[in-house]
C-alpha cells in the first residue's frame, strides 16, 4: 500500500522531506520509523492525516504520516 | 500627587513625557521611576520611550502592560531575549527564574552573557540589564530551579508565564502548574536550525500532546546545540504572544504549534 511520509527538521537529513512509499498491509507507524532508521529516542510528534497518533497505530492505504523530531532546548 | 499630576500635564508635549522629565519628577517628589510612570500612564500620557508603540498599542493598553506581571522561567538562550523584549515593551513586573551562572559556551547566543559576566548569577545580570534599559520596570529575581515544589510561590499573581527552560521535565511541570493556577503559558523550544512555539490557555493540554512520545532525556538539541538566531526568533514569537495575552488582542497560537525550520526556511502549523 502507498503511504505518504513527511519528515521534518533533522529527520530530513540524508532522507527526504516528502515521499510516497510502499508498505505491506498492517504496517504500523513504528515499522515506518524502523524502516527509515529514525532514532526512537528522538521522536516528537507523530501524525496521520493531521491527527496525533502513537507508534502502534496501523496505517491504511493512502494515508499521510508526518514525523517530527523532539525539540526541547531553550 | 496632584502637584505631580499638574506638573506632568503641563510638561506633556503631544501627550509625551520625556525621560528627563520623568527622572526630574521622580527626584522632585521623592518617588521611584515606576511610580512616576504609573502617574504618567494614569493621566493618559505616555513616556516618550513608548512613542513608537503608540500606533499599535494605545496609551490604555500601555497602562495594561505596565500593570501586568509576567514570569519568565529560564534566563538562558530564550530567556535572555524574552526578558529584554518584555522590558522594552513596558511590562511593569517581570519575574526571572534561573539557578545557573554564565559559562563561556553561553556566549554564542545568550543575550545577557558577556565575557565580563562569566561566572555571574544569570538572574542578577538580568536585573542589572533590565533596570538599565527600562528603569520603570520592577524585576523580581529568583535564583532557583523551577520545580513542582516551588511552583505556586514562583508563579503567584502572574498574568502570563513564559516557558524558556531547557528540558522537557521542567516544561511538563511548568505546564501542569500553570494549568492548575489557570495562568496562560507561552511555550517555546529550540534545537539548532529548528524550533516551535505554542500558547497554552488554561484547560489546554498542548504540551502533553507535543511531548506524548517523550521517553526521557533531551531532544535533538543535545546533538545540534543552538546558534545565535534561533533563540532570538523563538523568543520574539513568544513575546508577541505574551503581548496579545496581556492585551486580549489578536489570534493566539492556542491549540496549534508553529514549527520553524530556518535551514529549509519553512514554517508549519500543527494542530494540537
Amino acid at each position: 500500500m502507498k503511504i505518504t511520509v513527511k519528515l521534518f527538521a533533522t529527520f530530513r537529513l540524508g532522507r527526504f522531506d516528502i515521499a510516497s512509499r510502499d508498505y505491506p498491509p498492517e504496517t504500523k507507524v513504528i515499522d515506518v520509523v524502523k524502516d527509515l532508521d529514525l532514532p526512537e529516542e528522538q521522536l516528537g510528534i507523530l501524525m496521520v492525516n493531521s491527527r496525533h497518533v502513537d507508534l502502534d497505530r496501523v496505517l491504511v492505504e493512502g494515508e499521510t504520516l508526518a514525523i517530527f523530531p523532539l525539540v526541547g532546548g531553550g | 500627587m496632584n502637584a505631580l499630576q499638574d506638573l506632568l500635564r503641563q510638561q506633556a508635549d503631544e501627550g509625551l513625557i520625556s525621560w528627563g522629565q520623568q527622572q526630574a519628577a521622580a527626584q522632585q517628589f521623592g518617588l521611584r521611576i515606576s511610580e512616576v510612570e504609573q502617574e504618567i500612564l494614569g493621566l493618559g500620557l505616555l513616556p516618550t520611550r513608548y512613542q513608537r508603540n503608540r500606533q499599535m498599542i494605545s496609551v490604555a493598553q500601555q497602562r495594561q502592560l505596565f500593570s501586568s506581571r509576567v514570569v519568565v522561567v529560564g534566563a538562558g538562550g530564550l530567556g535572555g531575549y524574552i526578558l529584554e523584549q518584555l522590558a522594552r515593551l513596558g511590562v511593569g513586573q517581570i519575574v526571572t527564574i534561573d539557578d545557573d551562572i554564565f559559562e563561556e559556551n553561553n556566549l554564542n547566543r545568550q543575550l545577557l552573557s558577556s565575557p565580563a559576566n562569566l561566572g555571574r548569577v544569570k538572574v542578577e545580570v538580568a536585573v542589572e540589564r533590565l533596570t538599565e534599559i527600562n528603569p520603570a520596570v520592577t524585576v523580581y529575581p529568583f535564583q532557583a530551579r523551577f520545580e513542582k515544589q516551588n511552583a505556586a510561590k514562583l508563579l503567584a499573581n502572574a498574568d502570563c508565564v513564559v516557558d524558556a527552560v531547557d528540558n522537557v521535565t521542567a516544561r511538563l511541570d511548568l505546564a501542569a502548574a500553570s494549568r492548575e493556577l489557570k495562568i496562560p503559558l507561552v511555550h517555546g523550544a529550540i534545537a539548532g536550525w529548528y524550533g516551535h512555539v505554542t500558547t497554552v490557555l488554561p484547560g489546554d493540554d498542548s504540551l502533553q500532546t507535543i511531548y506524548r512520545n517523550w521517553k526521557g532525556g533531551k531532544g535533538i538539541e543535545a546533538s545540534l546545540g543552538n546558534p545565535s538566531f534561533t533563540p532570538a526568533l523563538a523568543a520574539s514569537l513568544q513575546v508577541s504572544e505574551v503581548c496579545k495575552v496581556l492585551l486580549g488582542q489578536g489570534k493566539l497560537l492556542s491549540k496549534r504549534k508553529l514549527s520553524f525550520d530556518v535551514l529549509d526556511m519553512e514554517m508549519v502549523e500543527v494542530l494540537l
